[in-house]
């Protein structure tokens, strides 16, 4: 950061790499930052050499960063998630090992691994990766690849919006990746609360990477919400009523309508400290008649709803295996819409909760602790209708019921500590502790973690073609489980014992057992991230003895499941008439399910654009100069964005048609397919008779 | 598609044509749009009344300093005029009266339009000449903010406005433009709602 700014390179020089520290002072902590950036280098060189070699660029380009197909969106979205995923848990390791040699005294306050700068870092970013890149794209890519099989739809209702929502997340992700090469990122927390990230407290661009991430991936959050949302409404094949929808379906509605209402808040909150930034604005500043309490105010009336929008996605993966793992129809389905459909309403009432200790009156804490508590009750009727499908079902003990155990066992313990914060008294005397850490980890980790890789582990056939393995899947569950319970209850002691979160740096003996049992956790979960790895790799590998043709490996009751695996891009070669809520499992009921339509016509499918890779390269560049005030490349790349929608909005564009003979080929191919297949029963799920073609006289659900 | 009525807006030509099942789940889609955009606005209001105390005002000049109500009632009649001027372009489009008349009437909705932001400038631009300057207090950091935005949004509606124009000179009134012409119509009254909102909350309630 020394050095004026200048014309060309803003703020840039060649002292703003981890390895200049690395090099005057070294230590474990700059090692440290130096080795992440490494790592991020040599990844980065790592991969396009691979693209080279293997001759991807092309294939790459054309199948997957121009398609605006939902299915692979989607399948983009969880890939960007999963390599945010491995930085993220890394951090959380590096973090608890650092405070497990934390210990300091009171004459030599600083110890540890890293430095106390560099551990705030660690934990601001790691708090922004888990929620933005990875709890987001995770659920939204999940949606975008399921949603529109369920509700027998073609694609979303606007292709190339989706793709540039895609291109909105990955650029913002994009600037939290390159902060570590490149600068740094801000301390302040992932809520990064004035008045400490002002331009007073906070110089330098570690805020402003945070800011522009935000705002860009938040705006991408919009777009897809509005999209979910009118998908849903419109897109639905005939015959799909709203009372018909599968689950998941339902509370990829709620979300869409929690993004579209929660988003802005956190666009406007993130606008403001810009301004305040980078224009002197007084919005949050001590002087001058700024306010920090209104920053608090509206990025948690963004904030919890988003946690509702994180959790609930992994409600809907839980309400579809708990009944298909079990051969049972979900338990309670209308209270199961109704509880969601509140949990989304409620869950806009209660961000108070966040600030209880910030001064306002008692009534004012009360009523918003009560408002709290109520969310319990949809919350806890749904875990009772899991339940209820799940007894006296034939359940089958798959990777997803693993994590469906784990989730039952768990996310009622963090409910519960959720309870006990809901009670300002109690609150008052917890708050900012490790305990709180504890309580999000609890509800986070088993609830949308689990439900995230339960859900993926469940459709990953559909996108591929062949199953994941299920004595890793069960493996990596059960490293998740055991991962959680070491490195997180361990917190809620300390948290009782008084340790503030974010503490770099603690004088009390008395916490080291407990730092020793989390640093044990801390390990366990990256045996776990690599027995994940491996899964995916060992599936890879096995590949055509885990494969799947018929597409139905789990005798499963929704419209996803009628169709081929690896599910052709037109989904469906005629759009569906449904006529009954688990229309896949009634067809199943009335026998011969994989019957072709009688005529097979045309299909209209959106053409392959640059459009979202080009937005997304504006809007990186956009934030990259922001962040380092190079003012002339801001400049191009704000005028380019609108730039490129008008060009598009000028130019007439065909749709790619796909003729039916093409169609109806490739169907009937599979048709016969299925019946040359044998059919598998309950018990062969798991082995290599399962061909994706399920005994449907044993169907149940 | 779904059993779902049609786009219940105004017809998008002599019949209902193709145009109106576009018009279902795109205008449909704008409007979703539009209702997060009224958040945006609804978190500012509510900021602004928030600032709207000495506190927030924090010795700087206040809104009987600043404040020029009739300039503001000007603005007000511009907006609000090129609103009901839109009435023409949808009649235009609907009983297809030909480019000559849509374009007509999108430009006398753009001039009105430009008449707003004119004397929006220029009220900004005295305003900081008595020192009413966003990085004056928190309160002038919230009224630039609100107001700011809603003129930013008035100045995209008229670009907006003469890309329609281009596109119905280069590639004629088809189905797409229609739709987008029907948008633009969505949008273009909810300025004139947003506008209704900042002229009572941020104008008169604090002269009152
Ligand atoms: C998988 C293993 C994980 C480990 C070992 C881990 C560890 C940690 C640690 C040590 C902290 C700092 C606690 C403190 O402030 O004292 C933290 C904070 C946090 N973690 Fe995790 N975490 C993990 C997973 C997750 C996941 C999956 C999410 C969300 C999807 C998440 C979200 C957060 C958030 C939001 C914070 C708060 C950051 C802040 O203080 O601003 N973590 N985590
Ligand atoms: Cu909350």
């Amino acid at each position: 950061m020394s050095g004026g700014t200048s014309p060309i390179f803003g703020n840039l020089n060649w002292n703003v790499t981890p390895y200049t520290d690395a090099f005057q002072h070294p230590d474990s902590s700059t090692i440290i930052g130096a080795g992440a950036a490494s790592v991020l280098v040599l990844g980065a060189i790592a991969g396009l050499a691979l693209l080279t070699y293997m001759r991807w660029w092309g294939p790459l380009y054309r199948n997957w960063l121009t398609s605006p197909d939902a299915k692979k969106i989607g399948i983009m979205y969880i890939a960007l998630a999963l390599v945010m995923l491995t930085r993220g848990i890394i951090e959380g390791f590096v973090m608890r090992a650092h405070q497990a040699t934390a210990l300091g005294t009171l004459s030599a306050q600083e110890s540890g691994l890293v430095a106390p700068d560099h551990f705030a870092e660690l934990f601001s970013t790691h708090g922004t990766i888990m929620i933005f890149f990875v709890a987001m794209p995770l659920l939204i890519g999940l949606i975008n690849f399921v949603m529109t099989q369920q509700l027998g739809a073609r694609d979303m209702a606007f292709p190339v919006l989706n793709q540039v929502s895609l291109g909105l997340t990955a650029a913002g992700a994009a600037l939290v990746m390159i902060s570590l090469l490149v600068g740094q990122f801000g301390t302040g927390g992932w809520t990064m609360y004035p008045p400490y990230t002002g331009k007073i407290f906070s110089p330098g661009e570690g805020v402003d990477y945070w800011l522009w991430a935000i705002l860009i991936s938040g705006m991408g959050s919009t777009l897809t919400g509005m999209n979910f949302a009118v998908t849903i409404f419109k897109h639905r094949a005939p015959g799909m009523h709203l009372m018909r929808m599968p689950l998941f379906c339902w509370t990829s509605l709620c979300v869409a309508i929690m993004l579209i209402y929660a988003m802005p808040a956190l666009t406007v909150s993130s606008a403001m400290l810009a301004l305040d930034r980078y224009a002197d604005f007084h919005f949050f500043t001590n002087a001058s008649g700024g306010n920090m309490m209104n920053y608090a105010n509206i990025f948690w009336m963004f904030g919890h709803p988003e946690v509702y929008i994180l959790i609930l996605p992994a409600f809907g993966v839980f309400s579809e295996i708990s009944s298909t793992f079990s051969g049972k129809r979900l338990y309670g389905y209308t209270s199961l819409v109704i509880a969601s459909m509140s949990i989304a309403v409620i869950s806009f009432t209660v961000w108070l909760h966040h600030f209880f200790t910030m001064g306002q009156s008692a009534g004012v804490n009360i009523a918003f602790g009560i408002a709290t508590m109520i969310i319990g009750i949809p919350t806890g009727v749904k875990i009772y209708d899991w339940m209820a499908t799940m007894w006296r079902g034939r359940v089958r003990i798959t990777a997803p019921i693993v994590y469906l155990t784990g989730f039952f066992l768990l996310f009622v313990i963090g409910g519960l500590s959720g309870i006990i914060l809901a009670n300002p008294s109690i609150d008052y005397q917890v708050h900012n502790s490790t305990f709180l850490v504890a309580h999000f980890h609890n509800v986070i980790i088993p609830g949308v973690l689990y439900g995230m890789l339960a859900g993926i582990h469940y459709w990953f056939p559909k996108a591929f073609g062949f199953r994941l393995s299920e004595t890793w899947g069960r493996r990596t569950a059960l490293l998740f489980v055991g991962g959680f319970v070491f490195t997180f209850m361990p917190l809620y002691v300390l948290g009782l014992m008084g340790m503030p979160r974010r503490s770099p740096t603690f004088q009390n003996p008395d916490f080291m057992p407990w730092m020793y049992l989390a640093a044990f956790g801390g390990v366990l979960m990256m045996c776990a991230l690599a027995s994940l790895v491996w899964t995916f790799w060992a599936s890879y590998r096995n590949r055509v003895a885990l494969a799947v043709p018929g597409g139905d490996p789990w005798n499963g009751s929704t419209l996803e499941w009628s169709t081929p695996a690896p599910v052709p891009e037109w989904t469906f070669p005629c759009i569906p008439q449904v006529s009954a809520r688990h229309d896949w499992g009634e067809r199943k009921r009335a026998g011969d399910p994989w019957k072709g339509p009688a005529a097979y016509t045309d299909i209209e499918m959106p053409a392959n654009t640059v459009h979202g890779l080009l937005i997304a390269i504006a809007a990186f560049a956009l934030g990259f100069a922001m962040v380092w005030h190079i003012w002339w490349l801001a400049i191009i790349s704000i005028l380019a964005i609108p730039g490129i929608v008008v060009i598009r909005g000028l130019r007439v564009i065909e749709p790619r048609i796909i003729p039916a003979a093409e169609v109806a080929e490739a169907d009937r191919r599979f048709r016969r397919l299925v019946e040359n297949l044998p059919p598998a029963t309950r018990a062969d799920e798991e082995t290599e008779r399962n061909r994706g073609v399920p005994d449907i006289t044993e169907f149940a659900g | 598609m779904s059993e779902n009525t049609l786009y219940p807006g105004l017809n998008l030509g002599e019949t209902h044509g193709e145009a109106h099942e576009q018009a279902e789940s795109i205008v449909f889609g704008f409007w979703v749009f539009l209702m997060s955009d009224l958040i945006i606005f609804g978190i500012l209001f509510a900021s602004y009344a928030s600032y709207l105390d000495p506190i927030g005002m924090a010795g700087g000049p206040g809104p009987k300093d600043l404040f020029d109500i009739k300039s503001v009632a000007l603005q007000t009649g511009f907006l609000l005029f090129g609103g009901i001027a839109y009435a023409g372009v949808s009649l235009a489009l609907k009983y297809e009266q030909g480019r000559a008349k849509l374009i007509a009437w999108l430009l006398v909705c753009a001039v009105l339009g430009a008449g707003f932001v004119v004397f929006e400038v220029k009220d900004f631009v005295t305003q900081a000449g008595k020192g009413g300057i966003p990085q004056a207090s928190g309160w002038l950091s919230s009224y630039w903010t609100l107001v700011g935005l809603h003129g930013f949004h008035v100045c995209c509606g008229i670009l907006w406005i003469l890309t329609m124009i281009v596109q119905i000179a280069t590639r004629g009134v088809d189905d797409t433009v229609k739709v987008r012409l029907s948008m633009l119509g969505v949008f273009w009254h909810f300025l004139d709602l947003i506008w209704v909102g900042i002229f009572s909350l941020v104008f008169l309630v604090p002269l009152a």
